[in-house]
């Protein structure tokens, strides 16, 4: 698992690549959790994650919880299907942002209006 | 941002004994089964007689345990065996028990250390994620216990609270609702699934489902093959559970990621928001151990004789009818049974439960009744349940009849099964009826004198027996695809063809099935009492004439969303009746109603009538009976409601002289099942009769009306 951290504007946007299993969410969850104190928004880009465990979805859950604690916005990108799906099922979908790519997902959190909309959108679906 | 500093560590959060590579120190006694510590995992398990215990550790979905912790005696009190186990990968465990009995074990003793037992407390269960997954019986663990985070966020949900008599229950099985492919749900068959229905049971109108069971179960047991068709025919059911705190894996789009608890629980979440309570069909009676022939899972292996009835010389009491049966009242297992659902009611906010066969649960050690048992006095008082729906199937399948009779403390209320048998007797126009007619659509007062109309759960048809549309078009049971030569299920369903057994052309006879169907729904709805719909009757699902379709994981039970539009006029009638008893107060009333007038208002919050108005005619012949509620006497500033029933289960058409109310009133129709593609109209669309003192009430129908100022 490699984490790559860029900034476009204000927004701090962490990309992950290979496997998620228990012990790299842990790390992940550290990384984006550690970002989040310095930036009040947080893209997670999961476009190269190759195959994900139960730890991982657990470990989104807590990036919630953080930043809900922060009042801080994230952004996901890049769901496979299943995992979008497991977040649909347990109804934790509605938590995030979710966008189809990262230019949507930067623009959707730095503009909190657009975040909003989202939320909404999701929340409704 | 400077968070105050907490107490996170505890100086017990370390080792002081290492057991097989792994940092141990004297675990808690309590709660059972495997908790969360700081730093590691608190194992707890009652266990009898045992001599040695030991805590199986695997890693999951491996055949092989990692390691093997033998619990020291030492840190055993009295006869709970706990450790806590530190540096445990949490998230990739499962965990067994192991426990090596007494070499004077007793005849009724089950002990077998080459067994890795379940945790009975497990609030997660492995082994059957995937349903109807042919299970790999060479491994030798396989409902392998797993810790569960329980942290799910409810954002503020409740239980509902809904008073028993505002309840409109829908009995559903979680894989049958959506797993037809008509279902258009993105998870067939699961509790996301049944999320996407909620729209459609919010139109219909029900604010209660009743789930069939839940807990986990192995759909694998007794599973076999049908010699005619060479299918595997599962327990679709899953009466024979293996893991009571533990949601079925195979119902859960998420159980691969092990998040079947936070789908259960984002269903409920999901179904209260939407105003709907959510029953769950327990089955305490027997699990899915079997008898002196079947498997150690888990309780047999800690302590069989305290955990089932067991005969003197060995064998399995079987008042179940399944093989064992569990010695409820026998204090250790009523606490389980007690902490069971406490943990489903607080942890899972369900609002209430149904027994199976929980006559069973009335009996001691040796099967005899009880006055006074104490499981269902310890549930009745319990303060964690004490809002939770409580109702009894109130029989067992070693003859203990117990409807009106069950051991009730003020709490319990029952599945009424003499509402179904005398509803069903009526409409199929047996002689003497209308008296038992009578006190049945008055909440059964014969029944639950003192307890109320709110005691009595009225249902027509349910998931044993036929379904509606099979009441109507089957003389006998048809269970041949059960595979057992069509040996098992009720012979006595209290059902009529109408000319043709099964599926027929004849326009006369599928009107006439279609009537009846109406009028079974017409008066469930305007009965007192709490009126349970079986899932799908709204829209004629049919089971082909099978009568016991616990294994028919086929299309046979499952719901075929393609009737929602075949059948759109019989689901408007179900929607449209269930409004009608949500809108008249009168109908719901919690206890039985007066024949008499207290508050002296002209007329009785009940009355009977014949053909002619205040003159019902009881005598045998009869088949027709005029109903007249008077909401008067629940509010008395309320403006006066209304409402009239006339059956006519004759062949012939009746000409009934309507009671006179109050001046400036006058009859207006809500519902006539005879009437042609229509039957029941929208709410405040009723339209007052053409003659205002008399009505024609057709052969075989169900009339009601509901009485209004003149416009």
């Amino acid at each position: 698992m490699k984490t790559r951290k860029r900034m476009v504007g204000e927004v701090a946007v962490i990309a992950l690549s290979g496997g998620l299993d228990s012990n790299s969410a842990a790390e992940i969850r550290d990384k984006v959790t550690g970002q989040l104190a310095d930036h009040e928004h947080v893209v997670v880009d999961f476009s190269g994650v190759t195959c994900v465990s139960s730890a991982s979805i657990r470990a989104m859950l807590l990036i919630y919880r953080q930043a809900q604690a922060l009042d801080r916005t994230v952004a996901v990108v890049g769901l496979s299907p299943e995992v979008r799906n497991v977040l649909a099922a347990t109804g934790f979908l509605h938590f995030f942002v979710v966008a189809g790519s990262v230019t949507d997902a930067v623009t959707a959190v730095a503009d909190q209006k657009g975040v909003n909309q989202l939320e909404r959108a999701t929340s409704v679906a | 941002m400077n968070a105050p500093r907490l107490l996170r560590d505890r100086i017990d959060s370390f080792p002081t004994h290492n057991i097989a590579g792994y940092g141990v120190r004297p675990g808690r006694s309590g709660p059972f089964g495997a908790t969360l510590v700081p730093g590691g995992v608190n194992f707890a398990v009652y266990a009898g007689n045992a001599t040695s215990v030991s805590v199986v550790l695997y890693k999951l979905g491996e055949s092989d345990p990692t390691a093997e912790i033998a619990i020291p005696t030492d840190f055993r009190i009295g006869r709970v065996w706990a450790v806590t186990v530190f540096g445990l990968e949490y998230e990739d465990l499962e965990y067994g028990f192991r426990v090596y009995g007494p070499e004077n074990a007793g005849i009724n003793d089950r002990y077998d250390p080459t067994v890795v037992l379940s945790d009975p407390y497990a609030k997660v269960l492995g082994g059957r994620e995937e349903w109807g997954k042919l299970p790999d019986y060479d491994r030798q663990y396989q409902h392998r216990s797993r810790l569960a985070f329980e942290d799910f966020d409810w954002e503020g949900d409740r239980p509902l609270r809904l008073p028993n008599e505002d309840m409109v229950v829908y009995e559903a099985h979680v894989r049958g609702l959506t797993r037809h492919p008509s279902s258009g749900v993105a998870n067939p068959g699961t509790y996301a699934g049944l999320v996407e229905k909620i729209p459609y049971l919010q139109r219909l109108g029900v604010n209660c489902v009743e789930l069939l069971p839940v807990f986990e179960f192995d759909e694998f047991g007794n599973s076999r093959l049908n010699t005619d068709t060479g299918e595997m025919l599962l327990n679709f059911w899953g009466y024979n559970t293996v893991g009571f705190f533990a949601p079925k894996a195979g119902y859960a789009a998420t159980s691969r990621f092990g998040m079947q608890g936070d789908e259960f629980k984002n269903m409920v979440k999901a179904l209260h928001a939407a105003g709907i309570e959510v029953m769950l069909d327990v089955v305490f009676n027997h699990t899915a151990e079997g008898n002196e022939l079947g498997p150690n899972i888990s309780f047999r292996g800690l302590d069989n004789q305290t955990y089932y009835m067991m005969t003197p010389d060995g064998y399995y009491f079987n008042f179940s009818g399944t093989g064992n049966t569990v010695n409820s009242n026998n204090p250790i297992t009523r606490d389980f049974i007690v902490s069971c659902l406490r943990y489903w009611a607080s942890e899972y906010h369900i609002d209430g439960f149904r027994f199976d066969l929980a006559a069973v649960l009335d009996r001691d050690e040796n099967g005899v009744p009880l006055g006074n048992p104490p499981l269902i006095q310890a549930l009745a008082h319990d303060p964690i349940l004490r809002d939770c729906k409580l109702v009894a199937e109130a029989w067992d399948a070693g003859g203990l009849y117990q409807v009106g009779s069950f051991p009730n403390y003020h709490r319990w209320s029952e599945w009424n099964g003499k509402y179904r048998d005398t509803i069903r007797k009526f409409l199929k126009g047996d002689e003497g009826m209308i008296g038992e007619l009578a006190t049945r659509i008055a909440g059964s007062p014969d029944l639950y004198k003192g307890r109320g109309a709110r005691a009595s759960i009225n249902f027509v048809t349910c998931h044993d027996g036929f379904t509606l549309a099979d009441m109507v078009a089957y003389n006998d049971k048809h269970n041949e695809a059960n595979g057992e030569n069509n040996n098992d299920g009720a012979n006595d369903n209290n059902s009529w063809n109408h000319g043709a057994e099964g599926p027929t052309d004849n326009p006369e006879i599928a009107r006439i099935r279609d009537r009846q169907m109406k009028n079974a729904m017409l008066l469930l709805m305007t009965s007192r009492g709490v009126p349970m719909m079986l899932s799908g009757d709204e829209v004629g699902r049919t089971q082909k004439g099978n009568n016991n379709a616990y294994c028919q994981d086929s299309e046979l039970s499952w719901f075929d969303w393609s009737q929602v539009d075949t059948n759109a006029e019989l689901l408007e009638f179900a929607s449209n009746v269930i409004a009608f008893r949500q809108a008249h107060p009168v109908l719901r009333g919690a206890h039985h109603p007066n024949s008499i007038d207290p508050s002296d208002c002209g007329h009785p919050e009940v009355s009977w009538h014949g053909t002619r108005a205040w003159q019902p005619d009881w005598s045998p012949g009869s088949r027709v009976l005029g109903i007249m509620w008077c909401g008067h006497h629940l509010d008395i500033d309320a403006s006066p409601d209304y409402v009239y029933v006339v059956a006519n289960s004759h062949w012939d058409s009746h000409d009934i002289e309507l009671p006179v109310v109050d001046p400036g009133f006058v009859w207006h129709l809500f519902a006539d099942t005879a009437q042609e593609n229509a039957g029941a109209c929208v709410l405040g669309d009723e339209e007052p009769l053409s003659n205002p003192n008399w009505y024609t009430v057709s052969p075989r129908s169900v009339v009601a009306l509901v009485a209004r100022p003149v416009s």
